[in-house]
């Protein structure tokens, strides 16, 4: 007998949409563990907004949207245990964590639900030569300086990259009354939402240099200026191109990566791709009994996106602890692989079991390149069953197919699904 | 600030792994003594940016001060880390050899350690090589087997030995450059810092790449430091298994080569370079540097994970032409000793490098001992949760409920921790002063989610220190600006 039917590590918007869901309409006990002292995680510093469009068919802020599901949540009478670090996750489910209200505990679960988010790719990551002053900050780090703790981390502001943050954060500086000098983009392409783009920086008159990339970091205590270069197809910077731009603040955007730590101690496989974990179309690791829905699987674009995909992992994860509590046996028959390929650059899930899925299943991908004029086609064996013509797709934006339950029973023997791009 | 004139029977220049290991040796005299630093904080130059190896002793010339003392303070490390409690590991080194004609140059080497007197040297073959580091190039034709080497915490060995001097009556006084020195009639010495005049009867120059000014500013002969970087990237400890000991390649003029180690932080550091420059304040990193490092690790090393690299960073090393350390009372200046052109191997020296130096200092002035049983000569480290039991962890817990508050995710450093680096005697005043105490900050997210947090415990703890006034690193590294809502409060009052 476990402690709890459902355990969520992680209390941001795909824990508590998962968790609701685990829920069952009360039939089962679930805990939401989360180590920030508020639930909703990073959306508590998202102030603008935006958020909802698709779920409540409404704009609302981060904090708003997070609301909305706490308050169903905890209406659903799921259990919080807040200020909490999870520290390990074992194969079979035993949980453990540490607080300064409890000290150290394990807590066993009949099924995992993992939630805990990205984090951001740091300055390290990117390897940018100079000194290691302060002043460089993630996008995120900025926001939650100037959001929660109302403090201005620098005045003139040149920020590196073209992630979603970093574009919102060009906004919120300028709106602070600090000048941002430009958004510098390495690849040819942004890597954020094309709305963020038009409201974050053309409607502010902040130039995004695209091809472009910080070559150095000048100040030895505080940041003094950055240069910036032109860079080539290989992303090299072009010798000649350098400019200077006196700042005291650098803010990077240059990728989230999931955080999966947890996963990986646990035994999780991850994709290279997407770097979290390979799930099935029940969102279930390859571990048993342990599920993974939000942005540690895979970093979205929209939070509607994310609370659909949580709502489903949490009832996978309710079935199974279901299944567990009455001794039934588990079917571990691997599912038909999903393959990615022509510009797709990775699927969740990556395999589909068709006794299993549900009726309609939705297919997430993002596309490794900017297209214009394709369509995205799905193919069960030789036959493609799905065509669907988009005139644009960016990598910022996440793609989906649905597939159908039919489809696929339809088809015995079926050895692969192929969702590509092909011409329109 | 102006403050009064402090009077002390020694000064110590520099508060880095020499100049703290001197005066945690003078600490056992009844000498006064201070430590005189030019940043805010211990371990502010040399000693925080290096490879962090505690070398065998096989590089230096027999007969010259660096082979004898980097010997000698190989053996002290390892007493010294269980007495102070910071990290070692005895993990030996290889230095690997890729081409058949170099083998002569292989055992040279280890001619040359045995001569130095490092214990239990020995040449491995290729297979045996392989066998003790899976992914050793395929070039490799066998190495210098060194067990006595291993690595060390620099950070957590250079606060030890300033906590537990500071602990047996060491003053320190940070943010204070030397600006000037002056001879006074009685002998002594006079030193002028932005923080007040400071006498001292005997000086100790262990001012690291500022050696030779402070040398100069007193002695006849003149000195000529020159700061030889060193670039190195920090790969996240998803690659710190990716080799188990200290592999070297065989060494150069220009240094030991590009090495690729496991730090006690769990990460993999590839590195240096070494390049001479003029800036003493030169750390900063270059893209050939960094390309350097990358193509470097190559050559002893297969498969590098590059792609995990977390941080980049440099060092200057405080290079003289002799390359070799500068240990003594100046015939020219009398009092005035120095303790300079301490370049690798003076990480592993400093234990040893601080027994010579006080014993000069000890000759000259006469110290005598404290009295048996006055000297503390251990300290409490701060734990490192990680190396903690479920049920250890959970008694710290129970004892200081903030150890179950965990601050920065990535290295689980709890708040009980951070809390403890700050009220310790030389306790931490900055962002960077915690990360060297606790390894908060050190992981893979580098301080993205933790500094917000950090900022507030330090702010909380420090009554001179505010949200608004946080340093990374002392005076000019603030974090804040000013509050949001500044510019519209000023157009309102326009």
């Amino acid at each position: 007998m476990s402690d709890y039917d459902v355990i969520v590590i992680g209390g941001g918007p795909a824990g508590l949409a998962a968790a609701t869901s685990a829920r069952g309409e009360g039939k089962r006990s679930v805990l939401v563990i989360e180590r920030d002292q508020k639930l909703g995680g990073i959306l508590n510093q998202c102030i603008h907004n935006g958020f909802g469009l698709i779920t409540f068919n409404e704009e609302l802020t981060g904090p708003e949207y997070a609301a909305r599901y706490e308050k169903l949540a905890r209406d659903a009478g799921v259990e919080f245990l807040l200020d909490t670090m999870v520290l390990d996750v074992s194969p079979d489910h035993m949980v453990t964590c540490v607080s300064e209200a409890r000290g150290m505990q394990r807590i066993s679960a009949g099924a995992v639900v993992l939630a805990m988010g990205c984090r951001e790719r740091p300055r390290g990551a990117l390897n940018i030569p100079g000194f290691r002053p302060a002043g460089v900050y993630t996008a995120g780090t900025a926001q939650r300086l100037v959001n929660i703790e109302g403090l201005m981390p620098g005045r003139e502001v040149v920020i590196l990259g073209s992630g979603d943050i970093g574009l919102i954060m060009a906004r919120r500086m300028t709106l602070e009354g600090a000048h941002v000098a430009c958004v510098a983009e390495l690849m040819p392409y942004s890597g954020g939402l094309k709305r963020n783009i038009v409201q974050c920086l053309d409607d502010f008159g902040i130039p995004l240099l695209l091809s472009h990339t910080v070559t150095r970091v000048e100040g030895k205590r505080r940041v003094e200026a950055v240069w910036i270069a032109q860079v080539d197809e290989k992303g090299r910077p072009v010798a000649g191109t350098e400019k200077r731009y006196p700042c005291d603040t650098l803010l990077l955007s240059v990728g989230l990566l999931p955080e999966n730590e947890l996963s990986r101690a646990a035994g999780v496989e991850l994709s290279r791709v997407t770097r979290g974990p390979v799930v099935n179309e029940s969102l279930e690791t390859s571990v048993p009994g342990i599920f993974a829905c939000g942005n540690v699987l895979h970093v979205h674009d929209l939070v509607d996106y994310v609370s659909q995909e949580a709502t489903a992992a949490g009832a996978a994860a309710g079935a199974w602890a279901d299944a567990c509590a009455q001794h039934q046996a588990h079917d571990e028959e691997p599912g038909i692989p999903v393959v990615a390929e022509g510009g797709v650059r990775y699927t969740v899930p990556q395999s589909i079991d068709p006794e299993r899925m549900p009726e309609k299943l939705t297919v997430r991908f993002r596309v490794g390149g900017v297209y214009e004029d394709k369509r995205i086609c799905v193919y069960l064996g030789d036959e493609r069953v799905i065509a669907k013509r988009r005139p644009i797709l960016v990598p910022g934006e996440m793609e989906d197919v649905t597939l159908k339950r039919e489809d696929l029973l339809a088809r015995p023997g079926l050895e692969k699904i192929v969702v590509t791009l092909e011409e329109a | 600030m102006q403050e009064k004139e402090r009077r002390y029977d020694v000064v110590v220049i520099g508060a880095g792994v020499s100049g703290c290991a001197t005066a945690r040796e003078l600490a056992k005299t009844t000498a006064s003594v201070c430590v005189v630093e030019r940043e805010d904080d211990v371990c502010c130059g040399t000693s925080k940016a290096n490879s962090a190896i505690v070398h065998a002793g096989y590089d230096a010339m027999p007969g010259s001060l660096m082979a004898r003392l980097n010997v000698e303070g190989n053996a002290l490390m390892y007493e010294l880390a269980k007495k102070l409690q910071f990290t070692v590991k005895n993990i030996g080194s290889l230095v690997v050899c890729t081409s058949e004609h170099d083998i002569d140059s292989l055992r040279e080497l280890f001619a040359r350690g045995v001569a130095n007197g490092v214990p239990d040297l020995q040449i491995v073959d290729r297979d045996t090589l392989r066998s003790m580091e899976p992914n050793i190039s395929p070039n490799a034709v066998g190495a210098l087997w060194a067990p006595t080497a291993g690595i060390v915490d620099p950070f957590g060995l250079n606060v030890a030995l300033a906590e537990n001097a500071a602990t047996n009556g060491v003053e320190f006084l940070f943010d204070a450059p030397v600006t000037a020195i002056e001879r006074r009639p009685d002998g002594g010495f006079a030193l002028e810092t932005p923080r007040g005049r400071i006498l001292a009867r005997c000086l100790v120059n262990a001012a690291g790449v500022y050696a030779d000014q402070i040398h100069n500013m007193v002695c006849e002969d003149k000195l000529e430091i020159v700061p030889r970087r060193g670039q190195y990237m920090l790969l996240d400890t998803t690659a710190g298994n990716h080799v188990h000991h200290v592999v070297f390649a065989l060494p150069s003029k220009m240094g030991k080569g590009v090495l690729v180690s496991p730090t006690i932080h769990g990460n993999l550091i590839v590195g240096p370079t070494a390049e001479d420059i003029q800036d003493k304040e030169g750390t900063d990193t270059t893209a050939a540097g960094l390309a350097e490092v990358a193509e470097k690790c190559g050559i002893t090393v297969a498969d590098v994970p590059l792609r995990e690299v977390i941080t980049s960073f440099s060092g200057l090393r405080a290079h003289r032409a002799e390359h070799e350390f500068l240990i003594g009372e100046n015939p020219s200046a009398p009092g005035f000793v120095d303790c300079s052109a301490i370049e690798s191997p003076g990480l592993t020296a400093s234990p040893a490098i601080g027994r010579m130096v006080a014993g000069i200092v000890t000759n000259i002035l006469g110290l005598e001992g404290r009295p048996a049983g006055e000297f503390v000569d251990t300290r409490r480290g701060i734990p490192n949760m990680n190396d903690l039991s479920f049920e250890q962890w959970g008694s710290l817990c129970e004892e200081n409920p903030l150890y179950g508050r965990v601050i920065c995710r990535c290295c689980h450093v709890t708040e009980a921790q951070i809390v403890d680096a700050i009220h310790r005697p030389v306790g931490a005043r900055s962002l960077d002063g915690v990360k060297r105490r606790t390894g908060a900050c050190m992981g893979r997210c580098q301080a993205g989610f933790c500094t917000p947090k950090i900022m507030e415990i330090l702010s909380r703890e420090l009554p001179d220190v505010t949200m608004e006034n946080v340093t990374k690193a002392g005076p000019g590294s603030e974090f804040i600006e000013g509050h949001a809502k500044d510019s519209i409060a000023r157009e309102d009052r326009a």
